[in-house]
């Protein structure tokens, strides 16, 4: 609207202007105005406030839009040249396609395997890049049913074009039975929670905290104190992080002995043991040996 | 009043600059900045269609949503080369060193740049760098956008990444060198009473642009450096798979890439800053206002690249401070919009070709910058980053401000470059056709971007041809507005109207020279008592003053005889 | 007075010559500035996200040869400086013999360098198909040139380096690329610049320069002192931080 009120103000100055002061005379003179103190700051000040109040319109929306609900559907998504591989949280796998139930909050848990990609809905009005090395995350919530296109919006090479899908919205009843379909389909938790035994993680973070490791129960979403006296909150990017390097952030109270999974394990399992872990958040939370922070009730 | 006076036909002057030696060496070797200007104005224009090429058959292939003119690869690099070649080798380099070049020793007084020698050094330099980058087009060209984000550029892309980043690297000495000259022979070159102030808006544009030049083209040089490296050997500081980070490409790449798009429009604001009191016969509006606003554009502009990369998942904090101060450079760009259109209020208007394109530039200029706003603004940027909005937000400013500049500043100072004039009415028409046809291209490409087409796609949607089909026509139309100009002025270098020193007339003082003007520019060093555009003032240019001239020293008519 | 230097075309005086130089330079020496904080800026975050790869690969460095470098450089300013003097001061004699030992320290920095860089090479810390941080550790009879309990420390530094970054290799490579990057940036600036001082020493030699007309000399010195200034900051950058007992 404002774009559009000075766009317009300007044209309209300038061919009023062009009109009325077109030259009548081949040698005629313009008057002897070369400034006014007043319009300078006038024009630089009214245009200065409207620009910090859309400013501010638009970066509360997006700070808003940052803080990512709490109860989300979790949504695994790869990009990789030229295919969108998504997984939904009971290991249901899908290819360019992405079904969702309406009226639900939706996050989605973005890696790329090669370059960088980005993931686009227009209707939906979310757009997000897909960073190889870096976890980034979106969330939506749609409130109508039907099919929406979705796509790749960061040149990636030869195919970016085709790089494509939809998603499709649809009732949640439609959406359970939907999920239930296939066949084989492998839990994402239960697939997590086999390769933390392989994997040998069990052998340290046990439950009830008496390993050398800490008890991973209740720790997704919980605040973790580290040796350096600092605390952080252990998001997907926390787990990923202690996973492929270890050493970056040392709970308190334990030895830097954990080794790094770099190279042993794919984004896929990444994924897997990130849900497993999550899966563990309801789970008691041993007095000692947690992983979380746990409030000073009665320690010093 | 006076009497009806017959005004002398004027003569061609016998001995000017292009005269003065003859041969292919008095070229290729010399060291005046007005034939410098003329090389670059060759070399330029040659760039400039094969980035019309380029641009040509992305536009052609779009027809469809299918796409059936170029394989997926083929419109990559179409893209790409477009880009390249367009920004590197033609917005850059335009303005500055072919009007820069030729104009800014004049307008200072001076009888050539700081350093003709360096002059000279960065055209070559220019040129070889051109050359690589052409080696790369001929070696089956180059696919991973004018941006060059890594990995896929310097991992994954299966084009002639290394040649062409060599070309762009080496030609961003280009930059560096016409830049620290403009900035040298502006402070030691001036002629006696040259003040500051009393320097044409075109010169300070030009400074700034200067400080935009030197301080950011060595940062993309050392980033191109390392990507090269990362391509040609393997090392890792922005390939995730060696720990290294692509988002630190960006920061760098964007770190000059955004104040590039700076050194594109500083100048041809410049240009509009001498068309408008020219063709208003008035002085300009806010004179140390629009000299400031330049300065304060080139320095905000080093601040707010990373609105590039609202998306790239960086922190909320940083977010939020680039996007304040992408509204923020937009404040000094609005205060010369509205000190020009203030200029034209009170004046005396023709509506001689330059004029055209400068008004062009104002409608136009002001729509590609407010839908810059649109694009800072962090709540709308989610939807419409990536997509056509963007592509037609930048060529409204490209194109619809920095092209517009040119080509007005190109037909105002024809007539001193060449000593001759163009054909008016032909030039009016080629502005109009100009015009329109750069609308209709454009304008449907906002609208695609809100319907959410994304930029760099070969292939789309059905439900977007409609607008891709009126994008081609208006381009097809817009092709025809930049032939005739090329076909026409090249026609009146040697067949137009003699111009004598000072058609129009303006107040500048390479007005005060012979049309084309001598090798050393000025028979004597004039010395300077006039304020700039001070039409009211200037008797020698024989306009009609309501209540004569003031009291005040008015300007001899040659020099300082 | 008798003017030595030649007044350019576009030039009213020699004093608007040697301003109109002046300036030229130091806008130059700005760019440069630009241009080597670039991978500067590059390195210091990479320093910080792996220290412990970059830990490792400063201490492969020399802190001798690092050292003795950084003198030589401060002292070719020193004489550089001289040379100015000498040349402001109309000592003509002076100037070459300034100029001359410039020249001269300039190439015992060479020297030193190539040392370096064929230590570097023969312990396979060059980045490529054949880099391995390790190599001496693992191999120290064929690092015969690095203390045999340094390189027992090393090895132990390395095992841990490892665990704690299972990408050390990966990593390390990054810091040589970076090393040689940034160093091989500054020689070559340094070739230049000694070809510079080469043209001074033959203008030198021909007696050019005088009390009033000096600037080349002034402004070569200029550059020297900013490729000197460089090799400040690149020294503690590489070769002192996380230094090791």
């Amino acid at each position: 609207m404002t774009t559009l009120f000075f766009a317009v103000l300007v044209t309209l100055l300038v061919i009023f202007a062009g009109f009325k002061y077109r030259r009548r005379n081949e040698k005629e003179v313009g008057d002897a105005v070369s400034g006014n103190m007043a319009l300078e700051i006038g024009w630089t000040v009214i245009p200065l406030i409207i620009a910090i109040v859309i400013f501010a319109w638009g970066a509360v929306l997006y700070v808003n839009y940052r803080i990512t609900p709490k109860d989300t559907l979790d949504i695994y998504v790869i990009g990789k040249q030229w295919m969108w591989k998504l997984q939904q949280p009971n290991g249901r796998k899908e290819i360019n396609e992405l079904h969702l139930p309406v009226n639900q909050d939706v996050k989605l848990i973005l890696g790329s395997e090669d370059v960088i990609h980005n993931f686009y809905v227009p209707a939906f009005r979310v757009k997000m890049d897909v960073v190889p090395g870096r976890s980034n995350t979106m969330w939506f919530r749609p409130t109508k049913t039907g099919k929406y296109h979705f796509f790749c919006s960061q040149y990636c090479g030869t195919n970016h074009a085709v790089m494509g899908g939809w998603v499709t919205v649809m009732d949640p009843a439609e959406y359970a039975t939907w999920l239930s379909g296939e066949a084989g389909a492998v839990n994402p938790v239960s697939a997590g929670e086999k390769l933390f035994s392989q994997l040998a993680c069990v052998t340290c973070h046990l439950a009830n905290g008496t390993g050398r490791a800490p008890s991973l129960n209740g720790v997704y979403g919980g605040k973790v104190l580290l040796a350096d006296g600092s605390i952080v909150v252990a998001d997907e990017a926390y787990i990923r992080e202690s996973i492929l390097q270890p050493k970056a952030k040392i709970v308190a109270g334990y030895q830097p002995v954990m080794p790094t999974f770099q190279g042993l394990v794919t984004e896929e399992q990444i994924l897997n043991l990130t849900a497993y872990i999550k899966s563990l958040q309801s789970q008691p939370v041993p007095a000692k040996g947690a992983g979380i922070a746990l409030p000073t009730a009665g320690k010093k | 009043m006076s009497t009806h006076e017959t005004v002398p036909e004027p003569k061609f002057p016998e001995k000017h600059y292009l005269n003065a030696e003859y041969g292919i060496r008095s070229w290729l070797l010399t060291t005046d900045h007005k034939r410098i200007a003329m090389l670059y104005l060759a070399a330029v224009t040659f760039f400039f269609f094969i980035g019309g090429f380029f641009a040509m058959m992305i536009r052609l292939h779009l027809m469809t949503p299918n796409g059936y003119l170029l394989t997926p690869d083929q419109y990559n690099r179409m893209f790409t080369m477009h880009g390249v070649t367009m920004v590197f080798f033609f917005l850059i380099p335009s303005i500055p060193a072919i009007l820069g070049n030729f104009l800014i020793p004049i307008m200072v007084g001076a009888k050539d740049l700081a350093f003709p020698k360096i002059n000279l050094l960065s055209w070559y330099i220019y040129i070889i760098g051109g050359l690589f980058t052409m080696w790369s087009m001929i070696n089956g060209g180059l696919d991973t956008g004018w941006t060059f984000y890594t990995p896929l550029s310097t991992v994954y892309s299966n084009s002639a990444v290394a040649p062409a980043v060599i070309g762009v690297f080496i030609t961003g000495f280009s930059s560096i060198l016409t830049g620290l000259n403009f900035l040298v022979t502006v402070h030691t070159m001036r002629a006696p009473g040259m003040t500051w102030f009393r320097l044409p808006l075109f010169v300070w544009a030009h400074y700034a642009t200067s400080l935009v030049m030197v301080l950011g083209t060595p940062v993309i040089a050392i980033t191109l450096a390392l990507a090269g490296m990362e391509r040609l050997f393997g090392l890792g500081f922005f390939n995730p798979a060696m720990g290294g980070d692509p988002i630190l490409f960006q920061h760098l790449f964007w770190f000059y890439s955004h104040p590039a798009v700076y050194i594109m429009i500083l100048p041809a604001m410049g240009v509009i800053s001498e068309l408008i009191p020219t063709f208003a016969r008035k002085q300009l509006f806010g004179y140390h206002f629009v000299a400031a606003a330049s300065l304060a554009i080139a320095v905000i502009g080093f601040l707010v690249w990373t609105h590039h990369m609202f998306l790239t998942g960086q922190s909320t904090y940083a977010a939020v401070a680039f996007s304040f101060l992408t509204f923020v450079v937009a404040i000094p760009s609005a205060i010369k919009v509205f000190n020009w259109t203030a200029t034209l209020f009170g004046g005396s208007i023709s509506f001689d070709t330059p004029m055209l394109y400068a008004f062009g530039f104002l409608g136009l200029f002001l729509i590609g910058g407010l839908t810059g706003l649109f694009l800072g603004c962090l709540g709308i940027d989610m939807n419409i980053h990536d997509t056509y909005f963007v592509v037609a937000h930048f060529h409204y400013i490209m194109v619809g401000g920095a092209v517009m500049g040119y080509l007005g500043g190109l037909h105002f100072w024809w007539p001193k470059i060449t000593g001759r004039m163009y054909p008016e009415w032909l030039a009016r028409i080629a502005a109009f056709t100009l015009f329109i046809g750069f609308n209709f291209t454009f304008f449907p490409q906002f609208l695609l971007g809100v319907m959410g087409m994304p930029r760099r796609y070969h292939m789309y949607p059905p439900e977007f041809q409609i607008y891709n089909v009126m994008s081609t026509a208006g381009a097809s139309i817009l092709a025809v507005g930049y032939l005739l100009p090329m076909i026409y002025l090249t026609w009146a270098a040697f067949y137009g109207k003699v111009a004598g020193e000072n058609p129009w007339p303006a107040t500048g003082l390479e007005w005060k020279t012979q049309s084309p003007p001598l090798t050393e520019n000025f028979e004597v060093t004039p010395v300077v008592t006039w304020e700039a555009y001070d039409f009211r003032n200037r008797p020698d240019l024989g306009l009609d003053v309501p209540g004569g001239s003031g009291p005040r020293i008015v300007a001899p008519a040659h020099g300082d005889d | 007075m008798h003017r030595t230097g030649t007044l350019y075309g576009q030039f009213k005086t020699l004093e608007q010559q040697k301003d109109t130089a002046t300036l030229g330079m130091w806008i130059f020496l700005v760019t440069e500035v630009m241009f080597f904080g670039g991978i500067m800026l590059a390195y210091t975050i990479n320093r910080h996200t792996y220290f412990h790869a970059f830990a490792m690969g400063s201490n492969t460095l020399s802190l001798g040869l690092g050292a003795t470098n950084t003198l030589v450089l401060l002292a070719s300013s020193f004489t550089m400086a001289m040379g100015v003097w000498s040349a402001q001061t109309g000592k003509k004699t002076l100037i070459s013999i300034f100029l001359i030992l410039t020249i001269l320290l300039g190439f015992v920095f060479f020297g030193i360098k190539y040392v370096e860089y064929a230590q570097k090479f023969h312990h396979h810390l060059v980045p490529g198909k054949s880099f391995d941080i390790g190599y001496c550790a693992h191999n120290p009879s064929k690092c015969e040139d690095v203390d045999v309990k340094e390189l027992k420390e090393e090895g132990e530094r390395l095992e841990e380096a490892q665990k704690a970054d299972p990408d050390l290799q990966a990593h390390a490579q990054l810091y040589f690329s970076a090393y040689f990057g940034m160093t091989g940036l500054h020689a070559l600036h340094m070739v230049i610049g000694a070809g510079l001082l080469l043209w001074l020493l033959k203008d030198s030699v021909a007696g050019k320069f005088t009390a009033e007309w000096n600037n080349p000399v002034d402004i070569v010195g200029l550059y020297w002192h900013f490729v000197d200034i460089v090799w400040i900051y690149l020294f503690p950058l590489l070769y002192l931080i996380d230094r090791h007992k």
